[in-house]
């Protein structure tokens, strides 16, 4: 099992969780530490609970684990709830004056800090989080100057009297620790790695830059917004029109206008967006002009939970808008994968002149990765597709816009080009773009268009690869999930194998096409297959079942807002190997 | 005769270079056949070639229109012209950017992307053929309808007050506010010339009589009581109050011409810096290297 380190802050919103949250993620990060991070909260700007979980340590952190190594909690709440997640070998560094400590378990050390007398923090309500960060660092064992310099970095626009306040809190946490604290027995390794820290909708917006996206458009809506604030707050720089629309539909329809125009156009919304935007996805598919829709999804249905994650809207997805219709459909599988598929996908949707849908989740749209910066790539293939982007200088043969041919594929003229003026519509046409829905319909007319555009479906089938069975062959179970359980997934086999019981996996990550053979082809011999998502009904094990006939031997399920630990995952393979059951739901411990 | 010299005059652009490659379907005698021709007069009149025109519509019987004219068309979904026609200017400002739809499009379904498009004050020129009915449904009330009217949705009569398109839009912040009428072609085409030169949101609220459903609101009701602000030497259309009081005018005088026209508010591609190295379909897409560094280096 690869070494790690989990802290978790928790208090109320506007206490300051997040602060501390940025400052062990550069810390960590800069001393080559892999981290992953996650935000317990809820739809409310003040009060309530929001519990952060920062994991770290030397190899690649896909999750963020079963249990804490250090808790700071910052209100009595916190430390009521969350004590339990410390494991022997744990500390709880809190306020001694305001929190009184709960029971913990064997070995866990509890570290009270007498604030009123260490420092006045009357002036600063957040003084007690410098203090416990400062205290914090001595007993990971890393030297004060990394805390100094990050202190320093994080109040850079503040004034100086500011920093030089904070540094002194923190000076004061550390040296109140080192005296009186026993340090963690594992201290934080340092490597020559570094790494970058994001979340996963900057990286689909910064994946969206680099694949050039020069339109971008939005709503705001949780927890797809933080891809419009990184555009928003870095549209000059790369030179994107940004623009908040009235609605969903406007957003859509609005990025399909400036897709015709022919640039790159992207958009990124939740579920009741997404709702919003269906008839703009027929529009796409019919009038053959490609967009990258992006769907965080968040616990539903309608408002549903708006803070908290799900894999729920996969059906909404697959059925978006009337009608059939090609279209792509990928699920990234981590945070770096969010920023790695924008260009993939918007090469297949600009070369079959269809819609492509992002399908993410709230775990990582809001979720926190180190990534190492080479893998942030903004010099990635772009493929345009079939495109007439200049008029050349002889003459040409009429123009169709729709022209039949038999990749289904014909080729777009780019509007203002002498010469090639045609209608786009999404009313049934024929190969010149003249509708054939009111009095011209013609049945050949529209067997054909169908087919045509259908056509696509196979070239989009051959661009994408087939999923792939990782582990060991011959396993005892093998996990089958989509997008972001994957990290939670692959934890979980290591643990089971740990645990005497070989695991293998195979994770999707392109919905559609599905290359459906293909993945029963690598379960035929499958021991125990068990499919794990974060849904109620097993949405994509229905999917899968109709594409397939394919029916796993069991099903492990969560709905309750909150990702997979790896224990449940474990505990659930354990229970269904023995018999007990073909469908766990494992019960989410913490209430946050 | 000047036979050897070099240079020949650029061929004039003509009627037949706006005519669409098929005949609009219209029922003989509707209103649109007479708007279609006034925008090809216009268009034609400025000198503006096709191929820098994108004529965007949403759905219904005026919606057809992209069809019946040779430009860039598009024809896309029902109330969402303005939004597709903002994303496709804002892409390529270079194009002259027509938005053509009727009043149950515009008003009804689409009201929304309406009111926001004009506040915007996005460079486009929108057209609407209000008949005062829903035509290609045959014939519900529409949010023009006035009350009273008897449709096959409201048998009995409409009990819903109309809005009055002209006054929202002079409430909403549009910079080129005008009505016309689909029976005085010459005095249409000279608005739409207006509105097509006018740098920001031009709207133009055209009266097209249905000539199958409505058999209230006709070329015989309307001729009559059409007067132009034009002939009134008096009437200042910089005066937004003016406007707002003429707007809501409706009876026995129902006055038609430009009602205001402001020249001072930046258009929104004009407002957007990122546009300055100019239009977004020509612009580099890739990030450059130093750029793409910084990006990196804020999450070290």
């Amino acid at each position: 099992m690869n070494q790690s380190f989990a802290v978790g802050i928790g208090g109320a919103a506007g206490q300051g969780v997040a602060t501390p949250g940025d400052i062990f993620a550069k810390i960590f990060s800069r001393r080559g530490l892999h981290l992953n991070a996650y935000n317990a909260y809820q739809s409310i700007i003040r009060g309530g609970h929001t519990f952060l979980t920062v994991r770290t340590g030397p190899q690649k952190i896909s999750n963020t684990g079963d249990h804490l190594d250090l808790l700071i909690p910052l209100n009595q709440d916190t430390m009521d709830r969350h004590l339990r997640l410390l494991t022997a070998g744990g500390a709880c560094l809190y306020n001694a004056d305001l929190i009184q400590p709960g029971s913990a378990a064997a070995g866990v050390q509890l570290c009270p800090m007498p604030v009123s007398k260490m420092a006045d923090i009357t002036r600063n309500k957040v003084g007690q989080n410098t203090l416990a960060i400062g205290a914090s660092l001595s007993l990971m064992g890393i030297g004060f100057p990394a805390l100094e310099s990050v202190l320093v970095e994080q109040f850079r626009k503040k004034e100086q009297a500011v920093i030089d306040e904070n540094v002194s809190l923190a000076r004061a946490g550390y040296d109140y620790a080192t005296q009186n604290f026993k340090p963690f027995a594992w201290p934080l390794p340092m490597t020559e790695a570094r790494y970058a820290v994001l979340s996963g909708n900057a990286a689909m917006a910064m994946g969206g830059a680099a694949a050039g996206v020069k339109f971008y458009s939005a709503y705001p809506m949780s927890p797809a917004t933080g891809v419009l604030h990184w555009m928003a707050a870095h549209a000059r720089k790369a030179q994107i029109m940004v623009r908040q629309v009235e609605d969903e539909i406007g957003v859509v329809t609005m990025a399909i206008g400036a897709a015709h125009a022919g640039v790159r156009a992207m958009c990124a919304t939740s579920g009741g967006g997404f709702a919003l935007m269906s008839e703009g996805m027929g529009l796409s598919a019919q009038a053959e002009i490609p967009i990258v829709v992006i769907d965080c999804q968040r616990a539903g249905p309608s408002t549903g939970v708006p803070t908290k994650t799900e894999q729920g809207d996969l059906w909404q997805m697959l059925g978006a808008g009337f009608g059939d219709y090609p279209k792509v459909i990928a699920a990234p599988l981590d945070i770096a994968d969010c920023f790695k598929l924008i260009p993939e996908i918007f090469n297949i949707t600009d070369r079959f002149q269809c819609p492509g849908i992002v399908l993410c989740d709230l775990l990582l749209s809001e979720g926190r990765l180190s990534v190492d910066p080479k893998e942030l790539d903004f010099a990635p293939v772009i493929d345009r597709g079939e495109m007439i982007a200049s008029n050349g200088t002889g003459d040409h043969e009429p123009y169709k816009r729709y022209k039949i041919t038999e990749s289904g594929v014909s080729p777009r003229a780019i509007p203002g080009l002498p010469g090639y003026t045609h209608v786009v519509s999404s009313d049934e046409h024929d190969e010149d773009g003249v509708l054939i829905s009111d009095e011209y319909t013609n049945a050949g007319k529209r067997r054909a268009m169908m087919e045509k555009r259908m056509r696509k479906v196979d070239g989009i089938a051959a661009s994408v690869p087939p999923p792939e069975l990782h582990g060991p062959a011959n396993a005892d179970v093998t996990l089958i999930g989509w997008g972001s359980t994957y990290g939670v997934i692959e934890e979980a086999c290591e643990l089971l194998r740990e645990a005497g019981i070989s695991a293998n996996y195979l994770i999707v990550r392109w919905l559609v096409p599905l290359h459906g053979d293909a993945i029963v082809d690598l379960l035929r011999d499958a021991r125990h297959t068990i499919i794990v998502e974060n849904n109620f009904s097993g949405q994509f094990a229905r999917y899968l079942r109709s594409e397939t006939s394919f029916v796993p031997d069991g099903n492990i399920r969560k709905y309750d807002g909150e990702p997979f630990a790896p224990h449940h995952i474990v505990e659930a393979v354990k229970e269904q190997l023995a018999g007990k059951t073909k469908l766990s739901v494992p019960a989410h411990e913490i209430m946050v | 005769m000047a036979t050897d010299t070099a240079v020949v005059a650029p061929k004039a652009i003509s009627m037949a270079d706006y005519k669409g490659r098929v005949d609009p379907d219209w029922c003989p005698g509707c209103g649109d056949f007479g708007v279609l021709a006034a925008v090809q007069k216009a268009l034609v009149e400025l000198q503006i070639p096709k191929h820098e025109v994108a004529t965007i519509s949403g759905i219904g019987c005026s919606s057809n229109f992209p069809g019946f004219i040779e430009t860039y068309g598009m024809h896309t979904l029902h109330g969402r012209a303005l939004p597709v026609a903002t994303g496709m200017k804002l892409a390529n400002h270079a194009m002259t950017v027509l938005v053509t739809g009727g009043d149950g499009d515009g008003f009804g379904i689409g009201c929304g992307h309406f009111v926001h498009a004009m506040r915007r004050n996005v460079d486009l020129t929108y057209i609407v053929m209000d008949n005062q009915i829903y035509g290609l449904t045959t014939g519900q009330t529409s949010p023009t309808s006035r009350i009273g009217m008897k449709t096959k949705s409201m048998p009995y009569g409409n009990i819903e007050s109309p809005l009055s398109p002209v006054a929202l839009a002079l409430a909403a912040g549009a910079t080129f506010v005008a009505r016309g009428f689909s029976g005085d072609q010459k005095h249409l085409t000279e608005l739409l010339k207006r509105g097509i030169e006018h740098k920001g949101f031009s709207f133009i609220d055209v009266f097209s009589p249905c000539v199958t459903y409505n058999h209230d609101n006709t070329f015989q009701w309307f001729r009559p009581r059409v007067k132009k602000l034009e002939d009134n030497p008096d009437y200042d259309a910089g005066d937004w109050n003016a406007a707002m009081e003429k707007s809501v005018i409706w009876g026995e005088e129902i006055p038609i011409g430009k009602f205001f026209e402001r020249t001072d508010l930046p258009t929104l591609h004009g407002a957007e810096p990122v546009l300055n190295a100019g239009p977004l379909v020509h612009q580099n897409n890739r990030i450059p290297a130093d750029v793409a560094k910084t990006f990196i280096e804020e999450l070290m």
